[in-house]
């Protein structure tokens, strides 16, 4: 598993570029807020576009200003943890863990429901309501969501800044045996040292540029 | 039953059953016609940008503020045998809108949209609009991300719309009579009928009737949209 990223963006007032490959199982993106992050992961994702360069995940383009190549988000195969949770308020947690996985076709999948619950330990959510989730359970998820739809390549942006200390223990811990046990790449975004250090894998510093 | 009930003048007469009936109809139709149009408007003007917004956005308000009269006046001279609109629908279609029911239901929707349209507009950009992001990322094209995600989503306001324009359709007066004229079992109302009851001496009795049907069809409507508004609610925090 890889993946290259070279983009340039004008957002307002900031200039984003980055440029990176790597072949390790976790990356850190770190830097100040504002210095980006976040864009840098929407490209990848889809959800903007880049002024220029390109992005591939396991040797597959999925964005490149010169030939006009552009996927839609939609069949990047990117699995993306946001901030929030952002699971879907009027649908149970079951239709939301299943919301991708339908989308997805079944050669793409590599985790099932029941394997995906036994994973996060969310087996006794399956029929609740969102809103009736604590951050750290809306969070896992939120995770198991994004596993479900068979991705190539996660992307987390600051999955832990919206919980307390004990949920953040947990979550960490979730993301660790990702790193481990799954055979998926993920390109992790904060701006705090510790959990890099927790973490561990490639350290990548963005600067705020002007 | 009928003797605790009361004498006839409690009783509803054939012709005042004809004229609710078809007040019902009207406002049915005209709130059916208008959801599409006006759930589109609301779309884009909550979330596309575009020359000319704030045109539209004052057209589509503008039977809210003008008199119903001249609303009335205009959908005349546009729908009327000899109006551009009217005259193609005529010769193409067979369609006479001046002096129809269906007429009456144009007016209704006329001056129903800016309402619904308002409605609706604000339940749309209440979405957030980053769960239609997070559904992109998991494989939804953007006609499945509006179908699953947004739409659900606003379908409280939806319903809500539909209902403020059907009150509104129901106590449709000015545009109606102005367009449509006040012809009895065609045109005729319940305000148009309460009206042409007013100017009739010994009157009152129907008056009193059909003000009372009409004030229990609008806050039977309003009730409605309350409780769609509340089961919808119960299931997400918005």
């Amino acid at each position: 598993m890889s993946f290259e990223i070279q983009v340039e963006k004008r957002l307002g007032d900031h200039h984003i570029a980055f440029d990176h490959r790597s072949d390790t199982q976790l990356v850190a993106l770190f830097g100040p807020s504002g210095a980006g992050k976040t864009s840098i992961l929407n490209m990848v994702a889809g959800l903007i576009r880049p002024d220029r360069g390109r992005i591939a995940v396991s040797g597959e383009t999925l964005f490149n200003s010169e030939t006009g190549m552009d996927r839609p988000p939609e069949r990047r195969h990117v699995g993306y943890i946001f901030q929030d949770a952002r699971l879907f308020p009027h649908k149970r947690v079951r239709a939301n863990l299943l919301y991708g996985h339908q989308l997805t076709s079944p050669d793409r999948r590599w985790i099932t429901l029941e394997e995906t619950c036994a994973f996060l330990g969310i087996a006794h959510l399956l029929d609740r309501w969102p809103h009736t989730l604590s951050g750290g359970e809306a969070q896992r998820v939120a995770i198991g969501r994004a596993l479900l739809a068979g991705p190539r390549l996660l992307l987390m942006d600051e999955p832990l800044s919206s919980l307390d200390a004990a949920r953040r223990d947990e979550i960490l811990t979730v993301i660790e045996r990702i790193r481990d046990e799954l055979d998926v790449p993920i390109l992790y975004v904060t701006h705090d040292r510790t959990e890099i250090e927790r973490l561990g894998g490639e350290l990548v510093t963005v600067a705020g540029g002007a | 039953m009928s003797r605790y009930v009361g004498s006839h003048t409690a009783m509803l007469t054939p012709e005042e059953w004809s004229i609710i009936l078809l007040s019902l109809k009207v406002s049915l139709v005209a709130v059916a016609c208008t959801l599409p149009i006006a759930f589109g408007l609301a779309w884009l003007l909550a979330r596309k940008q575009f020359p000319g917004k704030v045109l539209l956005d004052a057209l589509v308000h503008l039977p809210l503020v003008i008199p119903p009269v001249v609303t009335g006046w205009l959908l005349l001279i546009a729908f009327g045998r000899m109006g551009p609109v009217g005259r193609v629908l005529e010769a193409w279609f067979g369609v006479t809108l001046m002096f129809r029911w269906t007429g009456a239901a144009l007016a209704a929707a006329v001056m129903a949209l800016p309402l619904m349209v308002r409605a609706i507009r604000l339940s749309i950009e209440a979405v957030d609009r980053r769960l239609e992001h997070a559904a992109r990322t998991l494989g939804a094209t953007p006609w499945h991300s509006f179908r699953t995600i947004a739409l659900p989503l606003c379908l409280p306001g939806i319903a809500a719309g539909a209902v403020l324009g059907f009150a509104r359709s129901i106590g449709e007066f000015g545009a109606t009579i102005s367009f449509v004229s006040n012809i009895p079992g065609e045109t005729r109302t319940l305000p148009l009928a309460i009206y042409a009851a007013l100017q009739v001496p010994g009157g009152e009795a129907m008056v009193a009737r059909l003000a009372l049907i009409s004030v229990m069809l609008s806050f039977a409507a309003l009730i409605a949209s309350e409780l769609i508004v509340r089961r919808r609610g119960g299931q997400h925090v918005l």
